[in-house]
């Protein structure tokens, strides 16, 4: 445990990427692989679940320091982080033994609480405060309450690993993904420099991503060197059969198998050694609003009536495995000519390839690219017809082009502390547009200002505060800001009837009073046809 | 309030029985200032009285041509049908609490305070008074300092492993207060390498030394020669330089800010500095509680600050207790 939180302090300790990654590489050479394990577990953004919940560990806080509960919510209010609420409030030991290694305090100490009774959960996790001080106390803390983020990313982990066992990041990543548990053998063999011999049979790829086309399609080069796809509109996935066996995973590397029943029956008639690259979409003979896939999203069993009303299909796009061997290093156009034979040899009506769009020039597409909202997308993909399937986020071969989003002005009605890095300034508002002589609130918004202006507007807020909710501070409604979304859908458990989708503040509009913002009835006007009337 | 000996004004206090403001943020006849930092002093005013240790600071930033009494600490004098003593508030060099009786009671007004040691200045010093109206710019239990030799460790341990990679250690701290009294901290201790200060702080540090406070020898960044090497060295520059043209002469240097804030992570984060080291010039949660209970007052208002959670404790601890915000008085009107 030392170790790792001097790792975490040398992390901490720096602003530079490259001070970071030799932090890591220092780190993973010499640590015993059982606590290794443990390490890359939580860099990754892994999580116990479950463990305490939050209520108790505010109680026992308070109670530890000698608090009244409401100063220790105030006090995590204003922090923003509750591990390092509780480890600035519980007082330290005078004396600390030495703390456990890694492996041994979170499979000891950490990982059996969620199966104790409160009491019992209570007993430990104040002897552990008792025990642990400063960064390992964090630590511990940050373990109880959720993932542990510290600044490194996921890629800069896979870098480090990768640099450390001399291997191809591509290949750590591909080590990385998936259903792994933490033990010794899973560190040597991320750590072994040789080609990867027996993975996991349900471990997907690392996807690849596409970056977001700012500039004019013309200057990526010749367009008959380009491909063209719809930018659907759903989850993205990887469906994986092998050994007889369908595994399903989101992007967020989520197992979601046996939550959509009605194509992972398809899946059964795929070959053995086959994963494809697609889009989960709620689809009846067309795409129907992501809204609708949201019914699907987080719910394991479904029933007779949601696969009637909510149906699903997986659009794949991409070949990234075929007859057990790994297509990524194909170009596009050939693992395109793999997938469609793979689909005539095994048509299906929920799992398929969906149409391409067909475009003889760059002037082609701006038309394209506008149809799409009417066709339920949400843009066009542009894709180099002779690149392979790279890992992350690379820039030069896929680029999404999207449509313009929707906007409109909306007023500053609440506003709320934010979290992590935003911690302690009012980050989180609420927005509202006219409804005859009132204002309604229509959506919340957490990105889109510049540090100076989050800085200037929580000042003004802190100014202007005509109430105050708990952490939620109503603001005089003076302030006017554009924001943009991505989709509209009407939404009953919504006071103003509507739920937007992705909204986030474009720009400030000092320029605009409270009577330039919009209304209610501007915004309904955007309803998708079959809800505008309910 | 009615009965109430001082009421916020002009952005801070004013006492109608002595005709008199506390720390005013508008130009007003008469001031009594408890010390030079600019939420506390502003230009303008007709007449200053402050701590006689604090003068030559003052000069520095309300000018020189303003008619300026300074008062030794402990000394009594009148101001209409008020006394006034002046305490050391243990903040900065000549910072001042402020003690008014009148035929209604005692009022003690702080400016800001500290209960932690400093070099550089003289150590707060409690009063009893019938009200007490205290600073609270940390106030939530969060804030609770660690011993002032550790985190000069932890700046020391800093600046070596800087300088044992040839990386410029660049320190930001205010300029006023915060820069001397770690000039002087470091003063007792062995260095890696020479120190150098922002221009900013030229002025105010000649002022300290012009006083008798012990430091290391500092050199001027402006002074320095075109491709100075400042591999070993620390170099102390206001906030306000981070991320600045400036900065680039300090070639792959790393970053720390010296101040109560950094206690929390997420402020240090959000502000992108390598390091942060909690040392502060005011109270802790801790100092502001206890000095409450040192006053010996029934009656405690917080001012400078969000005084909710202090106030609410104190009450809850059985003292009357109420926040007032004295910025409110400057956009009223």
């Amino acid at each position: 445990m030392q170790r790792f939180a001097r790792l975490y302090d040398r992390l901490d300790g720096t602003t530079s990427t490259n001070a970071r990654v030799a932090a890591m590489v220092d780190y993973f050479r010499d640590v015993p692989a059982e606590d290794g394990a443990w390490a890359v577990w939580c860099l990754t953004g892994r999580r116990l679940k479950r463990l305490v919940p939050s209520g108790m560990l505010r109680q026992w806080g308070a109670e530890a320091a000698g608090l009244p509960h409401w100063l220790l919510e105030s006090s995590y209010q204003h922090v923003g982080d509750l591990a390092e609420t509780l480890n600035l409030l519980v007082p330290e030991p005078e004396r600390t033994t030495d703390a456990p290694p890694l492996h041994r305090l979170i499979e000891r100490d950490v990982r059996p609480l969620a199966r104790l009774a409160e009491d019992e959960k209570r007993e430990r996790v104040l002897e552990a405060w008792g025990e642990l001080r400063g960064t390992e106390r964090f630590l511990y803390n940050k373990l109880l309450t959720g993932a542990l983020r510290v600044g490194v990313s996921r890629r800069l982990v896979t870098r480090a690993l990768a640099e450390l066992a001399g291997i191809d990041s591509g290949l750590m990543a591909h080590r990385l993904m998936g259903d792994w548990q933490p033990t010794p053998g899973f560190f040597r063999q991320l750590l072994a420099d040789e080609a990867d011999a027996d993975l996991d049979i349900s471990r997907p790829y690392p996807f690849f991503l596409a970056s977001p086309l700012e500039s004019d399609p013309a200057r990526l080069g010749p367009a008959e060197a380009w491909r063209a796809e719809w930018k659907w509109d759903g989850i993205r996935a990887q469906l994986i059969r092998r050994d007889g066996q369908t595994f399903l995973w989101s992007r967020g590397e989520e197992r979601l198998d046996g939550r959509f029943p009605e194509f992972e029956r398809e899946a059964e008639s795929l070959p053995d050694g086959t994963v494809l690259d697609g889009e989960i979409m709620a689809w009846r003979d067309g795409p129907l609003p992501f809204a609708v896939l949201q019914r699907r999203i987080g719910r394991k069993k479904v029933g007779r009536k949601t696969l009637e009303t909510a149906p699903t299909a997986f659009l794949a796009y991409d070949l990234l495995e075929m007859d057990g061997e790994d297509q990524r290093d194909a170009v596009l156009d050939e693992r395109i000519r793999r997938l469609q034979t793979l689909f005539d040899a095994h048509p299906g009506q929920r799992i398929f390839r969906p149409e391409s769009v067909d475009f003889e020039d760059w002037d082609d597409l701006p038309a394209l690219r506008a149809s799409a909202r009417e066709r339920g997308v949400e843009g066009v993909m542009l894709k180099a017809a002779d690149s392979p399937y790279r890992v992350g986020r690379k820039r030069g071969d896929w680029w999404k082009w999207k449509v313009e989003p929707y906007t409109f002005d909306g007023v500053l009605l609440y506003a709320q502390p934010g979290h992590g890095r935003r911690s302690g300034l009012f980050t989180d508002y609420t927005f509202a547009v006219h409804q005859a002589d009132a204002l309604v609130p229509v959506a919340k918004a957490y990105s889109g200002l510049t540090q100076e202006e989050i800085e200037e507007l929580d000042r003004w807020i802190r100014a202007h505060t005509t109430d105050r909710f708990g952490p939620v501070r109503a603001v005089e409604p003076l302030q006017v800001f554009e924001l943009a979304f991505e989709g509209i859908t009407r939404s009953p458990r919504h006071k103003s009837g509507i739920a937007m989708r992705f909204p986030r503040i474009h720009r400030w509009r000092r320029d605009l009073s409270v009577k330039d913002a919009d209304s209610l009835d501007e915004l309904e006007r955007l309803l998708p046809d079959e809800a505008k009337s309910p | 309030m009615a009965g109430d000996l001082l009421k916020p004004d002009a952005g801070g206090l004013y006492c109608a029985a002595g005709d008199f403001w506390i720390d005013p943020l508008r130009p007003v006849p008469r001031a009594v200032i408890t010390h030079a930092h600019a939420d506390h002093a502003r230009a303008g005013s007709g007449e200053y009285y402050a701590a006689e240790a604090g003068l030559p600071v003052l000069r520095q930033r309300v000018g020189q041509d303003n008619d300026l009494v300074s008062r030794r600490y402990g000394e009594h004098f009148e101001l209409g049908d008020t006394r006034i003593t002046l305490f050391p508030a243990g903040h900065i060099l000549g910072s001042a609490t402020v003690r008014i009786e009148s035929e209604e009671g005692a009022w003690g007004v702080s400016g800001d305070f500290k209960r932690d040691p400093d070099p550089t200045c003289r150590p707060f010093e409690p009063f009893d008074c019938d009200v007490w109206l205290t600073e609270c710019t940390f106030g939530l239990p969060v804030y609770r300092w660690p011993p002032t030799e550790t985190v000069i460790g932890q700046v020391l341990d800093w600046w070596r492993e800087c300088a044992g990679v040839g990386r410029p250690a660049v320190l930001f701290c205010y300029a006023l207060g915060k820069a001397q009294r770690l000039l002087s901290e470091l003063d007792r201790h062995e260095r890696p390498g020479r120190i150098w200060l922002h221009g900013a702080m030229q002025a105010l540090t000649r002022c300290y030394r012009e006083q008798g406070i012990p430091m290391p020898d500092t050199h001027a960044v402006g002074e320095a020669g075109k491709g100075e090497d400042y591999g070993r060295d620390l170099v102390l520059a206001p906030p306000s330089a981070a991320g600045s043209p400036w900065m680039k002469r300090f070639r792959n240097h790393s970053t720390g800010f010296v101040s109560g804030w950094m206690r929390i992570r997420g402020n240090r984060r959000r502000r992108g500095y390598d390091r942060g080291f909690v040392l502060s010039d005011h109270a802790d949660w801790p100092g502001l509680v206890d000095t409450a209970a040192d006053m010996r007052s029934g009656r405690v208002i917080t001012i400078h600050g969000d005084g909710t959670a202090l106030a609410g404790y104190l009450q809850e601890q059985g003292l009357a207790a109420e926040s007032w915000n004295l910025r409110e008085t400057l956009s009223a009107s």
